[in-house]
This record gives structure tokens, C-alpha cells and sequence, in this order.
């Protein structure tokens, strides 16, 4: 697998990180050397393997349901940016 | 087969396949300890979690997982004893995690159905999947010209995702759909059904082909939430489509909203880049594992669902025009229930459940004053008149009375002297009486007119203003005259 330009720019975009274009080739470079390192495992055989699809046995535990927090806005909002309480704020969302 | 729309040059056939998003009833969230209720001070029901603070790890709420199981087990579908929890990468204000937490590629529920009542007999619709997910918060772009408010109070709600099959035809059956689909989860206890406060809404997938022909191009119609609309949404959606196509042209696979006051549906202005959600297993939550025990435990408790719950009213002879109307909700079936119960006469039960409660407690469907009126309450009524202690004129005033003034139906009968008269001492005043006036019935009823009794337990009713008990009358009045 192997990824270009245009993808790296396109994930940069869906991850609202902002990559300038001298940045997209070295970048490609990085990514698709992980990339090629992770391949490595395709030469491992599974062929009647189970897949596993966590790292050890561990099963979700279920929480009982109760109310355990809340009535909290001002510990909620005291780190966001411009906020109206209780309300948080960002600037104008246009549908 | 469905139901076809003449065209210009030649049928066209709807494929519709709906996408359900019921919130799940519980008092926590779906991963958090915040409250899920409903209708609270803005983000006072937000916890560190639901506000994507750092650090905090989401714990499944166990309520909503059995919810899942009961509906999976309601649709007739496959309960998936391993699932997961997958991210749904995508960035909205109020989605502070930047990612919803879903299910993807393994959801709890698989393949089931459900049948419908149609116009031409049963049918039924496929079931592909349920799944757990959170809901996001809530934008409000009305309150600031340049800034818009977001209040995460619903933000992490537990919502199950229930999506059918293309089988539906046409917006009938879609809203039968949805009809049947509200009264399984009503009658689980696992949603409200309240479309007007979004407990309930739909998206609908819709596309036009000529019949039996290959499928069309379709549009998704989000978060109608109401099943009037539902209705409406499609006829508009599917005449939109059939001019764009007799006109030659293509449909473009996009995202609607509809309007209901002009009756249009339009395009949402495409959000960001079209979906690519990156979806993969969250890394915070183990898979979810069941044991086949645990979903057999919740198989055998399943509650009683409408269809038999209406067959067994039907059993104890209560009228159909009863039966329907106490069956319109979970709600008032369950207050019934409660309210009858330990008593004998179904049908007055019924008769009282649908003139005297229903157009009270139940005066609006979706949202009942149950408090107002408790079940016990009309309990109690029922069995002062089944005990001869309030007639049924009396039972009606005292509704009327116990409604107004929320007072007990005890305090009422007491305060109003609506009680019988049941006091032996006074109702022998009146048989006395009664038995002087007459002494010519007095002497047919001893030679064997034993008929008569009739006449002298009326006259002793009479003379008590309707009040006296009929059982106590008739008992005293016998002894009287057989003395």
C-alpha cells in the first residue's frame, strides 16, 4: 500500500490538521513507512485463525444505571473558549 | 408486490428502506453517569466524558444493552453475542469527542423482521441490524447573531439504531412501519415513542425504479419525526424524483430535509467532504460480550407485547371499541392493567378506563398525567361500586372531583358524602317505613308474589335519594318480610 499526495492531504483535511503543500511529500514518505512496516504481518499465516479482536480476554464491564455526575457546567465549561453560561459557543454554524 | 405510480410514460415502484433512531429509556447515559433525562438546564446533565474532557474512558450502561437484546429479541433477529464498539470519526460542535462512539461492522443485533398490516393483507419488512450508539449534543443557531450555542445535555443519550430492509413500497407501509416498530418499543419499555420530543425519528432511503427493474439512484430524507410527515416526506420526495427522471435527468445520491410547511424536501448543503467516518474499533471499549444465558434470561422475561395483550382483553369479554382504545398506547394498557386489577368485572373496568380516564389522564396520548390520577385511585373507585358502596353516578362525580381537586378517592367520597348510605340502623328506618305504606304488597309478597321485592327494594332507594346500598337494602328488606 502506498499513499500519495493527494490522500495525505485529504486525511490531513479530515483530521482538521492544517499540512502545508511542502509539507505532503516527506509526510507521504512517513506514512507509507509505517505503512510498509505493518505489511510485514501479511506474511504471517491465519488461515483458520480466530481473529482477535482485543489484546487479552478482557469483556466490556457493564455500568449500573445510575446517575453518578452532572449539575457540574462551570467545571464543564471553565476551559472552553468564549463561552455564555451555561452554554458553550463556537461561531455561527451555517446549515 | 407494491403499490406502483402511473407516470408520464409508464409505473414507477418506490424502494424505501427506513433507518429508526429510538432513544433508549434509561437514567444514565449510554457510557457516562450523567442523567439522560430530558428537558434539564442547559449541559447540567453533562459529565467529563460527554464534554470529551481527557482522560476519561466510556463504561457501557447495562439498561441500554439489555434494551438492544429485548428489541433484537422483539424483531425476531439474531442476538450477536460478540460486538463492537467502533468510532465514528467526524467533527461537529456538538460532537465534542470528535467521534461518535457506534457500532459498525459487528452490531449487537443482526438480521430480523417485523410484519405489518397493509391495505392488501400482511407483509413483511426485513430487519437488517440494530445497534447501540450516542446521541450528539444540541445546536441552538438562534440565540446569537454570530455565535452558535451548544447545550450537550443529549450528548451521550443511548440511542439504537434499527434499520429495515428496502421491502417497503410506498409511505403507507412505511408508516405502518413505523407504527409497528414505536408499539414494540412502547411495549418493551425500551423508548418512549415520543416523535415530538425525538425520542423517535426516521430517515428515510428512498429511490424510484420501474418495476422489477434494476435499483435507482436513491436520497436519504433525515430526522422526520413524525409519522404524518413520514407520509409526506415521501409522496414529495417521490414526485421530486420522477419529474428529475421523465425529464431525463439523474438523481444525485445526497442528503434531504423536509420542510413540512412548504412540503418539499431540499438538499442539506453538503457537510465537509462527503462521509468518510474512518470507523474503527474504539480502543477504549472492550468488546462487548454477552453470554447466551444472559440473553436467554432476558427471552424468557420479555413483557407482554400489544397483539396478545389485546387477544386477552378480548377473552374477558371487554367490547372491541374498549379493547381499541386502551390499547392506543402501552401506557394506558398498563394503567388498565394496574387499575383492574384483583377485579373481576373486565368490562366495567373498561367502561370506566374509557369514560373516565382516558379523556383525562390520557387527554394527550404521547404524554399522560398519570400522577394526577393514580391507577390505585381508580382502583379504589371501582371497588366501591362493586361493593355497592357509590353507585355509578356517584363513581362519575367522584372522578370528576378527584381530578380537579387531586385528592384521594377516599377523601373524595367522604368530603362529597358520595358513600351509600350503608349504615344497617338508618336503611331499617326506611324498610319500616316502607313496609307500613304498603301493607297490601306487604300481604301479597308473603302469599308468594316473592317478585314484589323488586318493588319494596326500589321504594327503600326511593326514599334514600339513591343512596342506600341495593345489596344492604335487599338483605334487610328479606328479613324484614320473611321474619
Amino acid at each position: 500500500m502506498s499513499l500519495d499526495r493527494d490522500t495525505v492531504a485529504r486525511i490531513a483535511g479530515l483530521a482538521r490538521i492544517r499540512v502545508d503543500a511542502d509539507e505532503l511529500d516527506g509526510l507521504a514518505g512517513e506514512l507509507n513507512a509505517i505503512l510498509n512496516w505493518v505489511e510485514a504481518l501479511n506474511a504471517v499465516p491465519t488461515d483458520g485463525v480466530e481473529p482477535m479482536i482485543a489484546v487479552g480476554a478482557t469483556r466490556a464491564p457493564f455500568r449500573d444505571d445510575v446517575v453518578t455526575e452532572g449539575d457540574q457546567a462551570d467545571a464543564v465549561l471553565k476551559n472552553a473558549p468564549d463561552p455564555v453560561p451555561p452554554f458553550f459557543t463556537v461561531p455561527k454554524v451555517i446549515e | 408486490m407494491g403499490q406502483v405510480i402511473e407516470g408520464r410514460d409508464g409505473p414507477w415502484e418506490m424502494v424505501i428502506g427506513l433507518e429508526t433512531h429510538a432513544q433508549v429509556v434509561s437514567k444514565a447515559k449510554l457510557f457516562s453517569g450523567a442523567s439522560a433525562e430530558f428537558g434539564a438546564a442547559p449541559n447540567s446533565h453533562v459529565g467529563f466524558l460527554d464534554a470529551g474532557m481527557p482522560g476519561m474512558l466510556p463504561v457501557v450502561n447495562g439498561v441500554c444493552v439489555e434494551a438492544a437484546v429485548k428489541t433484537g429479541i422483539a424483531l425476531n433477529a439474531a442476538i450477536n453475542l460478540v460486538s463492537i464498539f467502533d468510532r465514528k470519526n467526524y467533527f461537529y460542535p456538538d460532537l465534542p469527542l470528535g467521534y461518535q462512539i457506534s457500532q459498525f461492522s459487528d452490531p449487537i443485533v443482526g438480521k430480523g423482521h417485523l410484519d405489518i398490516e397493509t391495505e392488501a393483507g400482511p407483509k413483511r419488512i426485513g430487519i437488517t441490524r440494530l445497534h447501540l450508539e450516542q446521541d450528539a449534543g444540541k445546536s441552538l443557531h438562534d440565540q446569537d447573531p454570530l455565535r452558535t450555542f451548544i447545550d450537550l445535555n443529549r450528548a451521550g443519550v443511548g440511542l439504537m439504531e434499527i434499520v429495515s430492509e428496502p421491502d417497503i413500497r410506498s409511505g403507507e407501509e412505511a408508516a405502518a412501519y413505523v407504527a409497528k416498530l414505536r408499539e414494540i418499543l412502547e411495549d418493551l419499555g425500551v423508548c418512549d415513542g415520543n416523535m415530538e420530543e425525538g425520542s423517535l425519528r426516521c430517515d428515510v432511503n428512498l429511490s424510484l425504479r420501474r418495476p422489477g427493474g434494476p435499483l435507482g439512484t436513491r436520497t436519504e430524507i433525515k430526522n422526520i419525526n413524525s409519522i404524518r410527515f413520514i407520509r409526506q416526506a415521501i409522496a414529495c420526495e417521490a414526485a421530486r424524483q420522477i419529474e428529475i427522471l421523465e425529464e431525463g435527468g439523474k438523481i444525485l445520491q445526497e442528503t434531504r430535509l423536509f420542510d413540512p410547511d412548504i412540503g418539499e424536501t431540499r438538499a442539506m448543503r453538503s457537510k465537509e467532504e462527503s462521509h468518510d467516518y474512518r470507523y474503527f474499533p474504539d480502543p477504549d471499549l472492550p468488546p462487548l460480550i454477552l453470554d447466551q444465558t444472559y440473553v436467554d434470561q432476558i427471552r424468557a422475561t420479555m413483557p407482554e407485547m400489544r397483539g396478545d395483550r389485546r387477544r386477552r382483553l378480548e377473552r374477558d369479554n371487554i367490547p372491541a371499541a374498549n379493547v381499541e382504545i386502551i390499547t392506543s398506547s402501552a401506557k394506558s394498557m398498563n394503567y388498565f392493567t394496574d387499575m383492574s386489577e384483583n377485579f373481576e368485572d373486565k368490562i366495567l373496568a373498561s367502561n370506566i378506563m374509557v369514560n373516565e380516564i382516558m379523556p383525562r389522564v390520557f387527554y394527550r396520548n404521547s404524554n399522560p398525567d398519570i400522577e394526577r390520577l393514580r391507577p390505585s385511585e381508580a382502583n379504589t373507585i371501582i371497588n366501591m361500586i362493586s361493593s355497592g358502596n357509590i353507585s355509578g353516578r356517584q363513581a362519575k362525580e367522584a372522578f370528576e372531583f378527584m381530578w380537579e381537586e387531586g385528592k384521594s378517592a377516599a377523601d373524595v367520597v367522604a368530603e362529597r358524602g358520595l358513600a351509600q348510605m350503608s349504615d344497617d340502623g338508618a336503611i331499617k328506618a326506611l324498610v319500616d317505613q316502607v313496609v307500613a305504606a304498603n301493607p297490601d304488597k306487604v300481604a301479597e309478597y308473603r302469599s308468594g308474589k316473592t317478585k314484589l321485592i323488586g318493588f319494596f327494594v326500589g321504594q327503600v332507594m326511593k326514599a334514600s335519594q339513591g343512596k342506600a346500598n341495593p345489596q344492604a337494602v335487599n338483605a334487610l328488606l328479606m328479613a324484614r318480610l320473611d321474619a
